[in-house]
């Protein structure tokens, strides 16, 4: 149990997606003018990556890694298909936001509503394969391993991108350089958001 | 990068699709295209360097493949089409640097992968790719993979010089004897957040030199 927690605590604040890797600084960038916005893209990003990390964590267990194929026959043993796990992890993500898509329009029009054009569009947010590729190089040992590594980073990413939006929605008030507003000011202020962050080095539970 | 060869194709119009993104229409600083995998990077200009080919070379190909394609790709499934192609020079990009440069390859470790997810790639692709010849297309494929390269190499020279006081591995404070001095190296420079602020002061300067890019 406490090996879970920690892999959740260490994937929310120590290996934070946005503060330590910059996955997914565009949809951060470009969708954080508002708080209510960035709180809908954060519900859809943790939603995927849920979905879509154990997904790929099976796949590449069974068929990309070498000798991975095994179950079909002692002749596979040898087939080492690891050369095509970009394209097949994104291509799983690519089918699984579409399916995502599909299942709640049927059965929560109201979260569908809400997430609206956010959905599509996280089948290109690099967050979504980061997570994808990090979980393949720290090999995680099981699917549950994966999940909570998967729900952790898209906690992390929603903190990031929620508090980054209060913070901007405030500096409307105040009295940036003109060439430093909008874009400038962000980045610098996702800079010394990082650094706080930068506290949580270290910490194991 | 080849452009000299090929200087008889170059018309002024294919230059200046060249020559904007390595200036006022700058991918990272004014488009804010491909933020991702840029800053993770930095610390050492060797990988970089490396990153900003990888880049060049997979959004110059896509963009050229693409083009030529782009009467027979049905409207409603392009993503996928464009994210085939991409992926597949993804691979054979990753395949190359496993075999050339294993050690690069190993500090770059996800973020060739997160080429596939580059936004400048689909960003160039839909703006540009799609509604062009496949030589223009080419061109400012190359054009933008470099004027991302140039923020990328900047801030890499940068972080290595104050943070490690080497410039491509080669300790030019060590010999310049500035240590004697009492000078030290500047371990925050080489912790993430201090790319996001050098990337916030580089759209400073630019933007305080073109003053039409000044948001409102």
């Amino acid at each position: 149990m406490e090996h879970y927690l920690n892999i959740f605590i260490k994937s929310i604040f120590i290996d934070n997606m946005i503060f330590a890797f910059f996955l997914g600084m565009c949809s951060f960038l470009a969708v954080s003018k508002t708080v209510k916005t960035s709180v809908g893209l954060g519900v859809a990003v943790i939603f995927v990556l849920l979905i879509t990390v154990p997904v790929n964590f099976l796949v590449e267990k069974y068929v990309l890694k070498k000798g991975a194929l095994i179950w079909l026959g002692e002749g596979f043993a040898g087939v080492d298909l690891s050369f095509l796990t970009f394209m097949v992890f994104i291509a799983v993500i690519a089918a699984m936001v579409q399916l995502v898509e599909m299942v709640v329009e049927k059965f929560s029009p109201a979260l569908y509503n809400s997430l609206g054009i956010f959905l599509p569009l996280i089948a290109v947010n690099c967050a979504i394969l980061g997570a994808a590729l990090f979980m393949q190089e720290r090999e995680y040992e099981n699917v549950l391993e994966a999940t909570v590594f998967g729900v952790g980073s898209g906690i992390g990413w929603m903190l990031a991108i929620v508090g980054i939006a209060a913070i901007r929605e405030k500096m409307r008030y105040s009295n940036v350089p003109a060439p430093l507003r909008g874009l400038g000011i962000t980045f610098i202020l996702t800079g010394l958001m990082a650094i706080a962050f930068m506290g949580f080095m270290g910490i194991t539970l | 990068m080849s452009d000299q060869e090929k200087e008889p194709i170059f018309s002024a119009r294919n230059w200046k699709l060249f020559t904007a993104p390595l200036d006022h229409n700058n991918p990272i600083t004014v488009q804010v295209l491909g933020i991702c995998s840029a800053l993770a990077v930095t610390v050492k200009l060797k990988p970089a360097i490396v990153m900003a080919l990888s880049v060049t070379i997979v959004t110059a190909f896509s963009n050229l493949v693409i083009a030529a394609m782009r009467k027979y790709i049905p409207d409603r499934i392009r993503i996928i089409v464009q994210l085939v192609v991409i992926a597949t020079m993804v691979i054979l990009v990753d395949q190359l640097l496993k075999a050339y440069v294993f050690d690069v390859s190993k500090q770059l470790s996800v973020f060739v992968g997160l080429i596939i997810t580059n936004c400048i790639l689909m960003g160039r692709l839909e703006a540009f790719a799609m509604a062009n010849k496949p030589w223009p297309s080419f061109i400012d494929g190359l054009g933008n993979g470099a004027g991302y390269g140039l923020i990328l190499i900047v801030v890499a020279f940068i972080r290595e010089l104050l943070g490690s006081g080497t410039i491509y591995g080669f300790p030019v404070m060590e010999k310049l004897g500035i240590f004697k001095t009492g000078y030290e190296n500047n371990g925050m420079i080489i912790l993430p957040p201090m790319a996001l602020i050098l990337v916030g002061l580089i759209i400073w300067f630019q933007r305080s030199k073109h003053k039409e890019l000044i948001e409102k």
